[in-house]
């Protein structure tokens, strides 16, 4: 029998607001526990919480992006549920009427375009985070309480591991484009529940799913519903059937298991927030953020190609986040050359973010300074070789390439004379190869060329050099 | 009697509440006595009025995302039964 596999997908963003959902604290990552809250965020009793407009506008940001509809008419509810996490005891969602339902994101996997239907975005806040760290207790740090979230929820259209990361990147992508979230995933603003079951190829019934909570990385996505996936396989095979439950994901040994409850499944009793009024958004709101929305990833990549005459790929890679597309309108804004930044920005720069565990976010060279690099390399200031050189010093020290080539000595040799006394000198210590080339084998050449390289250190301009050899063994031919 | 004892029973763990038998027999008249009540509800004739999502007639309150003051780690930390290391201190999690 064959099988398929059934995925739906949860991903909870964190919005990029200055402050929380329903008061005025910030929501700076990564400050001293408890040092930013307030009695709305600590759930205290009579307080009042007041929902931040950004976080309105975000949440409609976002579903236009992803092509859903924006609720004229959506509301908060509470869902109840007892974690230390949560200090109010119930979790301030929405329910019933969330903000965006029904959208669509276009994924493509090897070559193969899809549309992942979305379901529903709704707003809730963040829950604290619990330190394990205690020697007889559990030690809760509320910071994060009330930070807004978005939690996008997928159909049922996901069927592989690759297609569920194609998606939860291309919402990223999308995402980070828009500006309503940095979408860092080492930060924990990016978290994927994974929503799984297997069924027989062909077949219209969805088997039993499986739930995997905080995967909070692409890696630990991929690797979750691989293992998950297979988990059920083998178990079907035995003629088991699955049993419907959330999983916890063990990202070090790599293996899913049972998170098995005495708890009654999912009573959350769900009512309407009495705190919090209904959101009512008119349409001339929602076209005017329509309106603001950037260009988003895939017409971006098509004007690359349309405008800038890159191939399709490259317009693809350039156009992965948004950052990296900024960059490369900023230099070609200054250097009406695409194709070379293109080049340029997708051979030698990865390897050296990689090398030096950088993001595109922190690179250390503006486009101004790769601009330079390049106008170096085109009026053979430097040779090619020579300019990968200085952008590497340039990656490490953030110095200009002008001035690199300046204290390093990397100008390329184009001086005739100098060169013409190098190449005679070889020329005529290679007298076997100036014979090779009078007898026909053009091979010689290269020999030559190779010699006049090292000893100029590779400096010398290829070309000009190559002139001047040709005159030279002319010379001794004659 | 629209209220059964398992019923109270499981309200009553949701809620981390606990009863003897009697109280969880005795609740089970009284509160089943206010649903009969609240039942009078279904006898009218609703089919022509909308439904309500929230009970006041305003909306759209919304603050600027504007930072205002917090509290100090000892002002958020002083009704907490036990704190360590800044942070409010509860039983062991399991993770
Ligand atoms: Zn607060």
């Amino acid at each position: 029998m064959e099988y398929e596999i059934v995925i739906g997908m949860e991903i909870h963003i964190e919005l990029g607001t200055k402050t929380k959902i329903f008061c005025s604290c910030p929501t700076e990552f990564g400050q001293d526990e408890n040092t930013h809250t307030c009695p709305v965020c600590l759930g205290m009793p009579g307080v009042l919480p007041v929902l931040n407009e950004k976080v309105v506008e975000y949440a409609t940001r976002a579903g236009l992006a992803l092509n859903c509809e924006i609720a004229h008419f959506s509301k908060m509810d509470r869902k109840n549920y007892f974690y230390p996490d949560l200090p109010k005891a119930y979790q301030t969602s929405q329910f019933d009427l969330p903000i965006c339902t029904g959208g669509v994101v276009g994924i493509e996997v090897d070559g193969v375009k899809k549309d992942i239907g979305i379901t529903r975005i709704h707003i809730e806040e963040d829950a604290g985070k619990l330190l394990h760290e205690s020697a007889d207790g559990t030690l809760l740090d509320v910071n994060r309480c009330g930070v807004p979230l978005i939690e996008i929820v997928t159909e049922p259209d996901l069927r592989s591991a690759e297609e569920a990361r194609a998606f939860a990147e291309k919402v990223r992508n999308i995402l980070e484009y828009t500006g309503v979230s940095d979408c860092k995933m080492e930060q924990g603003s990016m978290r994927f529940d994974v929503n799984l079951s297997i069924r027989e190829k062909g077949s219209e019934v969805l088997g039993t799913r499986t739930e995997m909570k905080n995967l909070n990385s692409f890696r630990a996505l991929i690797r979750a519903v691989q293992y998950e996936s297979k988990r059920q396989i083998i178990e079907l095979k035995k003629g088991h059937t699955i049993i419907q439950e959330t999983r916890k994901w063990d990202d070090t040994k790599g293996t899913s298991s049972s998170l098995r409850s005495k708890e009654e499944a999912h009573d959350y009793r769900y009512f309407p927030e009495p705190d919090l009024v209904p959101i009512v958004l008119e349409p001339a709101y929602i076209e005017k953020i329509k309106s603001e929305l950037p260009e988003l990833p895939e017409a971006k990549k098509q004007r690359y190609i349309d405008e800038y005459k890159l191939p399709e790929y490259d317009a693809g890679v350039l156009t992965t986040t948004g950052v990296t597309a900024r960059f490369f309108e900023d230099a070609v804004a200054l250097y009406n050359e695409p194709k070379q930044i293109s080049n340029w920005m997708m051979v030698e720069i990865p390897p050296l973010l990689k090398e030096n565990e950088v993001s595109m976010e922190n690179i250390s060279i503006t486009p101004a300074q790769l601009v330079e690099l390049l106008k170096l390399v085109k009026n053979n200031e430097i040779s090619g070789n020579t300019g990968k050189e200085v952008l590497k010093e340039m990656f490490s020290t953030g110095k200009n390439p002008g001035d690199i080539v300046k204290e390093k000595g990397l100008a390329q040799m184009s001086d005739t004379g100098e060169l013409e006394a190098i190449i005679e000198k070889i020329v005529s210590d290679n007298p076997k190869s100036v014979e090779d080339i009078g007898a026909g084998n053009e091979k010689a050449y290269g020999f030559l060329t190779g010699q006049v390289m090292k000893a100029t250190k590779g400096k010398a301009n290829a070309q000009v050099a190559n002139e001047i050899i040709r005159a030279v063994v002319a010379k001794h031919l004659a | 009697m629209s209220l059964t004892r398992e019923d109270v029973t499981y309200v009553a763990n949701l809620a981390r509440l606990e009863f003897s038998e009697d109280e969880v027999i005795a609740l089970a008249d009284q509160l089943g006595a206010v649903l009969d009540y609240a039942e009078t509800l279904s006898g009218l004739d609703t089919s022509k009025i909308k439904a309500t999502e929230h009970v006041l007639a305003v909306q759209n309150v919304f603050r600027a995302d504007e930072i205002e003051s917090c509290l100090t780690n000892e002002e958020a930390l002083a009704n907490a039964p036990e704190s360590e290391a800044g942070c409010f201190k509860v039983p062991r999690v399991m993770e």
